[in-house]
């Protein structure tokens, strides 16, 4: 291919693609990403191409490796167009079949399809599943088309239309406008107004200015960055080179974790495919535009996702906050305007160019237009990526898409916003989700993630675990972070171990007030959120762990003992063959006790105990009953099985 | 240059552009305490307990003065209650690594902070960075550093460097607010006490 000078050329090139593709030649899209990999799709993919082969059909059928469509829990994923049938959990072994089958003779495999567990059904299409009909996808859907490595595949979408609208037929200022309209705001975490902040770039006097896609997503279960790097980089090169376009800047960075190999081969493909194409170096599709991208891989500190540590770490230095007295986007990268925005935000600006503002504005509620991806992970049936309107309840969130929670247990709490957000309760379900609900309910959007919690989590071991990941990933540089966060986590460790004492809950909320109002950078001024989110919603399970030391979800093993309820023991063994330490006192036809001294809490006992018996049972907080007399302990099978 | 006017503590203050509140008090004759920072240096805004009050449209906010630039119209206030209580509290941290301190102890006694409110955890290292910005800064030589991140940071000399460098000059041991510097050197020099550079270096 060479290199594209001009729009019309652009959209003859688009047509030649368009034109090479048979719509009604079967395409197998196997989801490539890093979640269906690690299920095998590999493998997959190298079935099907050698069937194929083995059949003949090379000219018949197309595959592609796509990115990643979300429903993480049930790769790998694969769709077959032109019908649009949905396959999950394919293994290598289907694959003759579905060429055999599928795409040949035109049979749908039941076995192979979405069984809707509340219907009994098979759902045959992406949206006849509960888990992708209730999402509105409006930046995600296009992962499942493309092949991640083609960019004749995003050409055929429409891709860098967009770019070729705003060189030729908008200014900057009316680019400004448009974003302006949307009220489009930052998807990493902050919330900010993407425009304001590339207002204030552009009106910098000083005439470098930088652009930098953030994508040192280091939040914990959240990846929905990671899927759009990987899935479809040329959307976000194209968001970046409009924001460019915009502010005047002529080179930017996209900063990528480290840890994230398959997104930094993506994206470092998609560049050298865009400068072929003539989308990125000088005279942009021969607009005069002059613009270039360079990949940055970061070392592996949390920290360097917030912004002036990023831009710090990409000077060559250690990657560390400064002071944000003066925003980054008038004095940032090298002291020059730079505009730091999310890989979701600049997706979305693409969609917005194309579509215009009205058209982004009927997604979403008042002050948070648009839609949102979220890493729906925990104790949830649909783990996976999901994108929904701002403005959806949690409840619709978590039930409707999520699918509710496993097995048969309780929804206790939702952690969303990353290790520094907060966990809402089950009162708190109707909330609609979007940047200042969840930032006035106590928690915040952060960069997507949404942690469920049933009813076996503990409210304050799920803070103590959220500070021990801060306390570990402070800079600490600064001392209400550094040591501040580290005295929290102490106080914390305490109360779970049973160590609690009256006046720690004070101390705790005057420490993480403190830490908030003076630290450096948001990583300290959130840190605290955990604590006092679960305060707010939980202070009885903190009561309990210092007063009662008693862990009311059973959970915290220094307050719980396991206990073998003698009038149900069946003595079958079943406890006392498995417990790795020894701690089962008894034998055939003699009731088991634990020896408490031994047992080291595994839950061994609890999860091999026959359930007709139930005879295992974890106490807190109160005494544990005294094993019963030895010459008590022998049982005949006749009397007492009944 | 053009002078900015502000008000620190009620006081009317003529201050600099690029100036920092910290500078301008200073300048005004207004004490604010400060720990990691030193004139010669960049500012730093590590241990926060140059904290302020700002007053801007009706608004007002904590911001560290060492780092803030002065604006016209600021209002400043450097002590009150709330500012009070977060210097004690960083002080109370603080103490709980190093102790002895003189002039953490001078100013515990200003905000009535205790030195035993956390656990002791002795490294006598406040992190500062007085000495590392120092030997970076003015004297080019990099030869003490941080080492890892968060609360296993640590200062460090560079073994080789220290070795080389640091005998003839010693000019950051003064700047330590506590003892921690002096004991890294020390410890650095009975580590590289067996090599050849060093022996070489100090005969």
């Amino acid at each position: 291919m060479s290199r594209i000078n001009s729009p019309d050329e652009l959209e003859k090139a688009r047509n030649e693609i368009l034109s090479q593709k048979d719509p009604n030649k079967p395409c197998i899209s196997i989801c490539a990403g890093t979640g269906c990999l690690a299920c095998g799709a590999a493998e997959v993919i190298a079935a099907f191409k050698e069937e194929i082969k083995k059949q003949g059909l090379e000219a018949d059928i197309n595959t592609k490796g796509t990115g990643c469509p979300g429903f993480c829990e049930r790769g790998p994923i694969l769709v077959i167009y032109p019908e649009e049938i949905c396959y999950l959990q394919v293994k290598p072994e289907d694959v003759p079949e579905i060429i055999t089958q599928t795409i040949k003779e035109k049979k749908v495999l039941e076995r192979l399809l979405y069984l809707d567990p509340s219907t009994n059904e098979n759902a045959t299409r992406e949206s006849e599943i509960p888990f992708y009909n209730n999402q509105e996808r409006i930046i995600i859907s296009n992962n499942i088309k493309i092949d991640s490595k083609s960019i004749e595949d995003y050409l055929a979408i429409g891709g860098y239309s967009a770019l070729a609208k705003v060189l030729f037929q908008m200014t900057p200022e009316q680019v400004l406008e448009e974003v302006k309209k949307t009220n489009l705001r930052g998807r990493g975490g902050g919330g900010f107004p993407a425009a304001l902040k590339w207002e204030g770039s552009r009106n910098a006097p000083d005439p470098e200015k930088y652009v930098i896609v953030n994508a040192d997503e280091g939040d914990p279960g959240a990846f929905m960055d990671r899927a759009l790097l990987e899935g479809n980089p040329h959307s976000i090169l194209e968001g970046l080179m409009i924001g460019a376009y915009t502010i005047g800047a002529r080179e930017g960075y996209i900063y990528v974790r480290q840890e994230y190999p398959l997104a930094v081969e993506n994206v470092t493909l998609a560049i050298r495919q865009a400068e072929e194409y003539g989308f990125l170096g000088n005279n942009i599709l021969g607009s005069g535009f002059d613009f270039t991208v360079e990949v940055h891989q970061g070392a592996g500190a949390f920290v360097c996702g917030e912004s002036s540590a990023l831009m710090t770490a990409l000077e060559g230095k250690t990657g560390e906050p400064r002071p944000k007295y003066i925003r980054s986007n008038i004095r940032g990268l090298w002291e020059k305007p730079t505009v730091l925005n999310n890989v979701e935000t600049w997706a979305n600006v693409p969609l917005i160019i194309n579509n215009g503002s009205d058209w982004f504005n009927t997604y979403g509620t008042d002050r948070s237009k648009g839609t949102k991806i979220f890493s729906l992970v925990g104790k949830i049936n649909n783990t996976g990526l999901v994108e929904i309107p701002m403005g959806m309840t949690l409840q619709d969130i978590i039930y409707k898409v999520g699918g509710g929670i496993p097995g048969s247990k309780k929804f206790k709490a939702v952690q969303t916003g990353g290790p520094s957000g907060g966990c809402l309760p089950g009162s708190m379900l109707d909330l609609e989700v979007s940047f200042d609900e969840l930032t006035g309910a106590g928690s915040m959007m952060g960069s997507g993630g949404m942690i469920v919690m049933d009813e076996d989590t503990c409210m304050v071991d799920v803070a103590r675990y959220f500070l021990d990941f801060l306390t570990d990933e402070s800079c600490g540089k600064c001392v209400p972070c550094r040591e501040g966060v580290k005295q929290m986590l102490k106080i914390l460790t305490n109360i779970t171990k049973g160590l609690g004492k009256e006046g720690d809950i004070e101390l705790l909320k005057e420490l993480g007030e403190v830490v908030q109002e003076i630290s450096l950078c948001a990583l300290g001024q959130t840190a605290p959120n955990p604590f006092l989110s679960t305060l707010k919603y939980f202070r009885n399970e903190y009561e309990a762990h210092i007063e009662g030391k008693r862990c009311p979800a059973l959970y915290c093993k220094e307050l719980i003992s396991y206990y073998i309820d003698p009038e149900k023991c069946q003595a079958c063994m079943a406890c006392l063959k498995k417990c790795p330490s020894d701690a089962i006192i008894g034998g055939k036809k003699t009731i088991h006790i634990v020896d408490q001294d031994k047992c080291t809490k595994c839950n061994t006992c609890l999860e091999v105990c026959p359930p007709r018996f139930s005879a295992v049972r974890k106490i807190s907080g109160e005494p544990i009953p005294p094993p019963i007399p030895e010459e008590e302990r022998s049982i005949t099978r006749g009397n007492k099985e009944k | 240059m053009s002078k900015i006017l502000l008000q620190i503590d009620g006081k009317e203050i003529e201050a600099e552009e690029g100036m920092t509140i910290l500078e301008a008090a200073q300048a005004g004759s207004i004490e604010i305490p400060t720990l990691c920072y030193h004139e010669k240096l960049e500012p730093y805004g590590a241990c926060r307990i140059c904290t302020v009050e700002v007053e801007k449209k009706g608004r007002s906010k904590l911001v560290v003065s060492c780092v803030y630039p002065v604006e016209n119209g600021l209002t400043v206030t450097t002590r009150s209650e709330k500012i009070d209580r977060v210097r004690k509290t960083i002080l109370e941290l603080l103490l709980s690594h190093a102790p002895d301190s003189e002039k953490l102890l001078e100013l515990a006694s200003e905000y009535g902070a205790s030195k035993d409110r956390f656990e002791k955890e002795a490294s006598f290292c406040i992190h500062c960075g007085l000495c590392v910005r120092y030997c970076a800064e003015i004297k080019g030589k990099f030869a003490v550093g941080f080492i890892n991140r968060g609360s296993r940071r640590e200062i460090n000399f560079i073994p080789e460097l220290a070795a080389t460098q640091c005998w003839n000059c010693k000019e950051c041991f003064p700047l330590c607010p506590t003892s921690a510097l002096q004991a890294a050197y020390v410890f650095t020099l009975a580590q590289v006490s067996e090599t050849t550079a060093f022996k070489t270096d100090s005969k």
